[in-house]
């Protein structure tokens, strides 16, 4: 991991990486889709409105994942010093507050017809919605730091601090009694039925590496940026 | 209940925002890295 902290050999990394994940994300996640609205039986209980499983979970997953990555950069800045990780910290927060937004909006769309309510204040989706504010403190406390000249400490800060919602977001359905259903997939299995299940792996990869292609498209022109700065100041000295 | 002008809302929103964000995303890569290649000449 450390060999990829240096700009230039993560940038000959980065521009091929960035168009491949792209378009196998926008396969995989459209094939997943597909199979979703199609190919899936309605659920016993839930009708067709379970078929919002197929982007709820995905969204659910890249907001907090998101949260661990911008954690993980923040380590990395504050004690290894890696030249990247601030970089990549910043790439990570506005695709993370994306996905927290739409796990929200997808989340309250479909409690309507499922609970017969929009929002609830209960332990899962408040702590989600935190997580939307955390990305939005970090992106603010980032951006007027830059604008001092600073190294964006006190952002891997925040970021490592705010990362205490992650396991209170997972474990609020056991925590609290919640409308919220409790954990239906695991690493050791899934209680949901498999032919209702086959697209989730096919959707959570897709935009997974979309994800992934758009945090290297953000700290690609971050790289660039810095990089014209540089120029800049150099020229203006001479 | 109609399941299905909540299921198409729940992708319209999912869709157009992860749309929103490539281009978005891709349009900032594409101008910080032109304007890089152009300040090296």
């Amino acid at each position: 991991m450390h060999r990829f902290a240096n700009p230039a050999r993560f940038l000959k990394l980065a521009r091929p990486a960035t168009g491949w994940l792209l378009a196998m994300g926008v396969l995989l996640t459209g094939a997943g889709i597909i199979g979703g609205l199609t190919l899936t039986p309605p659920d016993y209980l839930q009708g067709d409105t379970v078929r919002i499983l197929y982007i709820h979970v995905p969204a659910a997953w890249l907001g907090m994942a998101g949260w661990a990555g911008i954690a993980a950069a923040s380590i990395s800045q504050l004690v290894w010093r890696h030249p990247l990780a601030a970089v990549a910290g910043r790439a990570v927060a506005p695709a993370g507050a994306t996905f927290a937004a739409v796990c929200l909006a997808t989340g309250s769309i479909w409690g309507r017809p499922a609970w017969g309510t929009w929002w609830e204040w209960d332990g899962r989706l408040t702590s989600m919605l935190i997580l939307l504010f955390l990305y939005l403190g970090y992106i603010a406390l980032d951006a007027a730091e830059r604008e001092r000249g600073g190294e964006g400490r006190l952002a891997a800060l925040f970021g490592l601090v705010g990362a205490i919602n992650l396991p209170i977001i997972h474990y609020s359905v056991l925590w609290w009694r919640t409308l919220h259903q409790g954990q239906s997939i695991s690493l050791t299995g899934s209680s949901i039925a498999p032919e209702l299940l086959w697209p989730l792996p096919l959707t959570m990869l897709g935009f997974t590496a979309i994800f992934a292609a758009v945090v290297l498209m953000r700290m690609r022109a971050d790289l660039a940026r810095t990089k014209v700065e540089a120029r800049l100041r150099r020229a203006a000295a001479e | 209940m109609n399941p299905w002008p909540f299921v198409i809302a729940a992708y319209g929103v999912t869709l157009l925002a992860t749309a929103a964000l490539i281009l978005l995303s891709w349009q900032s890569m594409r101008k910080a890295e032109a304007a890089a290649e152009h300040s090296r000449k």
